[in-house]
């Protein structure tokens, strides 16, 4: 006879727990000082402030997600999740997507705004670089510390998957040193983890002149850039599909992923959604891909040929695309659309990345003989909106350009229908065998 | 000439019948159903239950689907069938007439005739209007009783749970679903029931229901004489098939709707099929009832090939079932359990008593697979059994097996080491792990 080696609190008719509950105050208590924290009354102490609304909020979260721990055995955590305001689009939810939307708003275009809340941000800046804060180094950390405060709650939501728990941590890693440590040591504050077409400026003209400008290091990021984007990016997703970036690397994925977990399920499915996708996605890596080759056309040129018409459109597109899309939109509306908006309509390194999944790639995930019940989980829980219940039900192996590999659809299948594999190219899109469909 | 192909029931049968009879076929086809206005599936409605999934989210396909496809959905109740004027009847008037005919009605929760069965409080879980009666029957409630153990008695306890009730779950049988599960893997299962804190209570069969002054169910009485308080029961000892409306219709029936092998009732041009239909002749270590998504399925692939004219024996191949109690995933393939004379077990389970193989073999072949929390492939195993592989032979290719996410603990080699601990003398070694490649496409692909 084998020992239980798990234990969890009974059902006693509320499981809503006193840690809960604590857990839940020192969140809520640190939002309100979070919005007190947009006046001038954190000049009294910036420590205190950030103590108390960047510190306390988080801990509190954290207070919650343990005490999960405590009431749940390992496996999928989705009850009631279509049920509760914050996630199913009720006024919570909404609340979150307008208070999203407008943290973003005033970072981009109303800093001025922030400047109480960015003084409190002064000691950690200090500490970390020696600078004064500013607006970016406020969205630094606060997309970090949501990337590291819900990477903990998805490590203890998927506790059961080993998948999941690797992922995580790798997103959590990534997004903690090289999109927001290691930037901020070096003078040029180079993202090592992010590329162009999704970092348009990092391939520009521009930014060689920029980057060599400061040498030997310089040098290598340009290079470091010109490599991942031409050749790492199309040997990595032969071999891995494009989970290698997305949902394991990316820091638009590490938000998603994180932050957007428990909004995942609010991304369309239908046919009409996916037809929207691709001519959105494919226009957008269209238009920077001309914007590019423009800008070195025109340099070669000595800004001869296109002159400020390239210049304008290039900035027209860091408005829109940028700033609007990924940013305002991308994350502002997890609450209500998913968390995937921006990776899914608007990214056009996905782009790329799912032309190369979807035709020159041994990645697939797999479906298991005739099993599928066609119960909805794997496509109720896609955050880039694919209907893999569709597949499944068909027996027919999912491939598509959006996959990312974050892995849910195979977690939450009820009856181990899916598998995300990497395998000989050849055969890949064929049907199962009748017998077992 | 196209034919009009009527189909009573928009289950999993009902409507696999009428997608393959339409690749097949330029027939006139009808879906008629009163339970729901479009195909949904039914093993999922517990997840709308427990707020995983939207009711929307539980239909396998879009509404236009249908129109798209040229299949014509009724949303209505049929009355009567007249098998000499080849029509029915429907409730709200309607008379339609039928070239083929096929019944797929599903089942009806099993009532065995306890007093205060019909209390209010007390229901069983199968359609759609039981899981809206279940939303109202349990507002606010505290505890609930299951009577039945079995798939639907855990999927409804499961339910229960996400909603902090409290349950007790009356087990007729020594270890949780016995009959089907071999001795460890239903304990192993009866572990985890307890684990989550339900009450757990095996060899116990309910007596009676006692209702309050309202009619409503107020505790339950064992034959033992035990009462136990609650609000809700739910029965779930079994199903049994939906057969109403044959009677009096001139079609056989016994416990369900008796069809041969091609599927054909005992009149031309009727044909049953998936829960409601009995084959008279049940398949080698078969029922005669198959409750399974899978069969009615499968049966339906079937008929869909009969009635386009290509008459085609329900001959489904190698068993599978799949389910999932609780946290702990199923998956079974070939004969497990069934006692088959020469019949040798080889178990392994994980430290934690949650994960476990089992391969039942012969000293011929292997016969069946049983996993718990470990997921399997079906092609693979599948073929192994068809092709009468030896267990060692399996052995050494079994993680070509597995089909488990990325970087999950693998326990085919303490399998292996327990075979050869168990057979002093043999020394079966995993085969360099082979790529999966070469277990499907190699060249007795050929023979399934």
């Amino acid at each position: 006879m084998t020992q239980n080696i798990l234990n969890i609190d009974p059902p006693s008719g509320n499981n809503f727990t006193a840690l809960k509950k604590t857990g839940l105050a020192m969140f809520s208590v640190g939002m309100l000082f979070f919005l007190i924290s947009f006046t001038s009354v954190t000049e009294f102490s910036p420590l205190l402030f950030f103590t108390l609304s960047i510190v306390l909020p988080s801990a509190g979260a954290l207070i919650f997600f343990f005490a999960q721990l405590k009431s749940s055995l390992p496996g999928v955590k989705k009850n009631g999740i279509q049920f509760m305001s914050a996630t199913n689009r009720g006024l919570i939810g909404w609340t979150t997507a307008v208070f999203l939307t407008g943290m973003y708003i005033l970072i981009y275009w109303f800093p001025e705004l922030l400047e109480n809340l960015i003084r409190i941000f002064d000691p950690l800046s200090f500490a970390l670089n020696g600078n004064p804060s500013n607006q970016w180094f406020l969205y630094g950390t606060l997309y970090t510390i949501a990337v590291l405060v819900m990477g903990v709650r998805m490590l203890i939501h998927n506790r059961h998957s080993k998948y999941q728990i690797i992922r995580t941590l790798s997103v959590m890693f990534v997004q903690l040193t090289l999109a927001y440590l290691i930037p901020m040591f070096i003078q040029n504050g180079f993202f090592f983890s992010y590329f162009w077409p999704l970092k348009q400026e990092y391939l520009f003209p521009s930014s060689y002149e920029y980057l060599t400008a400061s040498g030997g290091i310089g040098m290598f990021m340009f290079f470091w850039a010109a490599v991942m984007s031409f050749i790492a990016t199309p040997v990595l997703t032969y071999f891995y599909g494009k989970r290698w970036y997305c949902s394991w690397v990316c820091g638009c994925g590490a938000l998603a992923e994180t932050l957007g977990d428990p909004y995942r399920h609010n991304s369309d499915k239908s046919l009409t959604s996916w037809k929207i996708e691709r001519w959105m996605v494919h226009s957008v890596l269209v238009v920077i891909i001309v914007i590019t080759a423009l800008l070195w056309i025109d340099n070669a040129n000595e800004n001869f040929i296109f002159g400020e018409f390239v210049h304008s459109a290039n900035k027209w597109y860091g408005f829109f695309i940028s700033a609007m899309f990924a940013g305002v939109i991308g994350v502002g509306f997890y609450p209500l659309m998913g968390s995937r908006v921006w990776c899914r309509f608007g990214c056009p390194m996905a782009a790329i990345l799912g032309i190369l999944q979807k035709y020159f790639s041994r990645f697939r995930i797999t479906v298991n003989g005739g099993q599928c019940i066609s119960c909805g989980n794997c496509s109720t829980f896609c955050e880039m909106g694919i209907d893999v219940k569709s597949y499944a039900q068909r027996g027919q192996n999912v491939i598509r350009a959006s996959c990312v590999g974050c892995g849910i659809c195979s977690e939450v299948c009820p009856r181990g229908v899916l598998r995300l594999e990497n395998g000989p190219p050849k055969d890949r899109f064929e049907l199962n065998k009748e017998y077992l469909r | 000439m196209s034919e009009n192909i009527l189909i009573i029931g928009n289950g999993i049968t009902g409507v696999t019948a009428a997608r393959h009879i339409r690749k097949m076929s330029g027939n006139n086809i009808f879906v008629i159903s009163s339970e729901s206005e479009y195909f949904f599936s039914r093993t999922a409605l517990m997840y709308v239950y427990m707020g995983h999934e939207k009711f929307e989210d539980i239909k396998p396909y879009e509404n236009s689907f249908w129109k798209k496809n040229n299949i014509e959905l009724i949303f209505d109740h049929v009355t009567q069938i007249n098998t000499e004027r080849k029509q029915v009847s429907l409730k709200r008037g309607n008379v339609i007439n039928y070239d083929k005919l096929i019944i797929a009605t599903g089942s009806l929760p099993n009532k065995c005739g306890w007093k205060g069965q019909d209390l209010q409080g007390v229901q069983g879980l199968y359609s759609l209007q039981d899981l809206k009666l279940l939303e109202s029957n349990t507002r606010k409630i505290k505890k609930a009783v299951i009577v039945g153990g079995g798939l639907i008695g855990i999927e409804l306890s499961e339910m229960l749970l996400s909603r902090n009730i409290e349950v007790t779950m009356l087990v007729r049988e020594s270890g949780y679903w016995s009959n089907i599960l071999p001795e460890e893997e239903s304990q192993m299962i009866s572990r985890h029931i307890r684990q989550h804190h339900i009450d757990l209570r095996l060899s116990t069969e309910a007596a009676e229901f006692i209702g309050d002054e309202n009619g409503r169910v107020k505790s339950v009485v064992t034959k033992t004489g035990e009462h136990i308080e609650c609000q809700f029961i739910g029965l779930t000892a079994g199903v049994s098939p939906n057969i109403d409306l044959v009677k009096n219709s001139g079609i056989n029936y016994n416990c369900g709707i008796l069809v041969n092998e091609y599927l054909e009732t005992n009149i031309k041009d009727v044909y049953a099929a998936g829960d409601c239909a009995e084959f008279q002749n049940a398949l080698p270590f078969r029922k005669n009832i198959e409750q399974v998504w899978y069969t009615g399925r499968m049966q339906a692939e079937a008929l869909a090939r009969t009635v386009c004219g290509n008459k085609t024996e329900y001959s489904p191949g190698v068993w599978f079932n799949s389910a999932k109690f609780l946290d702990i995933e199923y998956q079974v393939y070939g004969l497990v359990n069934m006692n088959i004379p020469g019949e040798k077990n080889l178990y392994f389970e994980n430290e934690e008593g949650n994960k476990s193989i089992r391969i039942v073999y012969t000293d011929e072949s292997v016969i069946g697979f049983n996993l718990m929390g470990i997921r399997y492939r079906q092609e693979v195993c599948v073929k192994w059994i068809w092709e009468k592989y030896s267990i060692e032979k399996v052995l050494e290719n079994l993680s070509e097996a597995n089909f488990d996410p990325e970087f999950f603990r693998q326990y085919e080699n303490d399998l292996i080491k327990k075979y050869n601990s168990l057979n002093p003398g043999k020394n079966v070694s995993h085969g360099k792990k082979r790529k999966l490649v070469h277990s499907l496409f190699n060249n007795s692909a050929q023979s399934y």
